[in-house]
């Protein structure tokens, strides 16, 4: 994984999304195989590892009785940071992220959103070169959600480098440069968002017809037009494409050019449902994450 | 804002010796366990009021029917035993504070950093040591408001209380070991009641061994809170005071012993 990009685990619930994260961060040995973080072993110099990181977990492990302010400064004082500069750091981060008014505010009066963007700003107070991220955005309404996507991205642009989880393909779409999708402990794909979304390819497009004949016209024309499956249940006409919704300028076009049009049209992209039915139906690249190499390097 | 585009750990943060490292990291987590004592008051508001009514039950409600030495006000007899069972329940909340840590994901955290780890526990009981002082404090002076009175001296007096420290920090050690083998708040403090009542109420603390029944005066004399209980009462009141004085410690060692490294370990396995 190279220095200043995204890599982000997908999977569902028990896939060992956060099973990997806690093996990264020291925090549990693996039973088998090895992990480095920027060329330190995570088991022989898991001290030096704990220099390099810093982690942002799903239960926003932060103390609820502490001030924001108050919070930061005892993770950099842990994290080895001299007394003087840890308080100015703390600042820094309140203010980029949003928080200098609530700084001095016990974190349980926060709202969800901003207790995640405190557990995030507490993962940076060290300036770590690697970000373990895990489920940052779970639980979190769209309005945080894209906040926190904003200061990823940030971040990236600044040279760090992001391991990231989620149960989302739209979050993993959205931020990561590679995404591994995780199953049962085991890594089913290891791709480029771009690369897996045309491996699993299907964006269906259904359009709901006046009448059955009509929806028998559609589907001949679409299926001498596009090579993709085309099928019809009655007068509904469903196109399965693999060229991503772009397909849909041209399906409207061509109705139009014939004076067809649709009573209802659903747009469906592929859901992580059916990226876990297709990645584990076939068996392909399938590296055993216990007995295989995860690297990050962040430099 | 970023000053720098590009990260160096190094740069930033000083690595210091074994010694050093712990003791700051101890500092630094026992001052984040203060500052969350005094946010939540009722915490400690609870921890004072129940040795507070028990004064004033014994006291006032059951000592006239309860047998003491000779000589000895039955006030002067219950306080030292109070002492001891104050910091007994006391230490209850060290379990519960652990146990919430881990669930939380605080020590998670902790462990990703690069922390000395045995701070987190060494730090607990510092701070946690700091409230049984106060509380100890407190409760003294509830008891001379109530008529309890040193038959002794000052200095055996404080050696008394010296010793319920020594004893509340050894039981410290017990509850960090539940707290983090039950990983749950309510479980650490449900878990914590069958093991302490028998050994506060079966015991020397609150009234003579002299009336139990035979059966249950082996244990009530010689279980660690009775030993303590009665060293402490006789550096207050007086009487045969070494041999207590030397059970006593001689508890709190074994117990020291046997609990730092059991916690240590269930700390290194915690997550």
């Amino acid at each position: 994984m190279p220095a200043g990009t995204v890599f982000g685990l997908l999977g569902p619930n028990g896939a060992g999304k956060t099973t990997i994260v806690r093996i990264l961060s020291t925090i549990l040995l693996p039973d088998d195989g090895r992990a480095e973080v920027m060329g330190y072993d995570v088991v022989h110099n898991a001290s030096e590892v704990r220099y390099k990181i810093g982690l942002a977990g799903q239960y926003a492990a932060v103390d609820a009785n502490l001030t924001g302010r108050e919070n930061l400064t005892l993770i950099g004082r842990l994290a080895q940071m001299p007394r003087k500069t840890v308080g100015q750091r703390a600042d820094e981060l309140l203010e980029r992220f949003g928080l200098t008014e609530a700084a001095s505010r016990p974190l349980r009066t926060y709202s969800g959103g901003m207790r995640r963007r405190l557990d995030v700003a507490a993962a940076l107070v060290q300036r770590p070169p690697v970000l373990l991220m895990d489920e940052p955005t779970t639980g979190l309404d769209i309005q945080s959600r894209s906040e926190l996507w904003e200061v990823t991205r940030e971040l990236v642009a600044e040279g760090s480098t992001v391991l990231l989880t989620t149960q989302y393909l739209e979050e993993a779409d959205q931020l990561a440069d590679r995404i591994a999708v995780v199953d049962r402990g085991r890594v089913v794909a290891n791709d480029t968002a771009t690369a897996l979304k045309a491996r699993l390819g299907s964006t269906t497009i259904e359009l709901g017809m006046e009448s059955e004949d009509v929806g028998i016209r559609t589907e001949k024309l679409l299926s001498s037009l596009f090579s993709d499956l085309t099928e019809r249940d009655g007068d509904m006409v469903r196109l399965t494409s693999s060229q991503g919704p772009l397909v849909l300028i041209d399906v409207l076009r061509s109705l139009e050019g014939e004076g067809l049009s649709p009573i209802s049209l659903s747009v469906r992209e592929p859901t992580l449902d059916d990226v876990f039915l297709v990645l584990t139906g076939e068996s392909c690249h399938a590296g055993d994450l216990v007995h295989g190499e995860v690297v990050c390097d962040g430099d | 804002m970023e000053t720098s585009p590009t990260f160096d750990a190094n740069e930033v943060s000083n690595r210091p010796n074994r010694m050093v490292g712990l003791a700051r990291d101890t500092m630094a987590i026992a001052h984040r366990n203060l500052i969350d004592l005094i946010r939540v008051p009722q915490l400690l508001v609870f921890t004072l009021l129940q040795p507070i009514i028990f004064v004033i039950i014994f006291r006032y409600v059951f000592g006239g029917a309860i047998y003491s030495p000779p000589g000895v006000p039955y006030v002067n007899y219950l306080m030292p035993g109070i002492f001891v069972q104050t910091v007994v329940f006391g230490s209850i909340t060290t379990g519960v504070s652990m146990a919430t840590d881990l669930k939380s994901g605080l020590i998670e955290r902790f462990l990703s950093l690069p922390m000395t780890r045995t701070a987190v526990i060494a730090g607990r009981t510092l701070s946690d040591i700091a409230r049984m002082v106060l509380v100890i404090t407190l409760i003294v002076i509830v008891g001379f408001a109530v008529g309890f009175r040193v038959q002794t001296n000052a200095l055996a007096f404080f050696a008394g209380l010296l010793l319920v420290l020594l004893f509340a920090y050894a039981l410290l050690w017990v509850f960090v070991f539940v707290g983090l083998a039950v990983r749950d708040p309510e479980s650490a403090q449900a878990a914590s009641f069958p093991v302490i009542a028998p050994l506060v109420f079966a015991s020397s603390a609150l009234v003579p061994v002299s009336t139990m029944p035979s059966w249950l005066q082996g244990f009530a004399t010689y279980q660690p809170v009775s030993a303590t209980a009665s060293a402490v009462r006789a550096l207050c009141i007086g009487g045969p005071t070494t041999s207590y004085v030397l059970q006593s410690v001689a508890w709190c060692i074994g117990i020291l012993a046997v609990f730092i490294p059991l916690s240590l370990w269930r700390y290194r396995h915690a997550v």
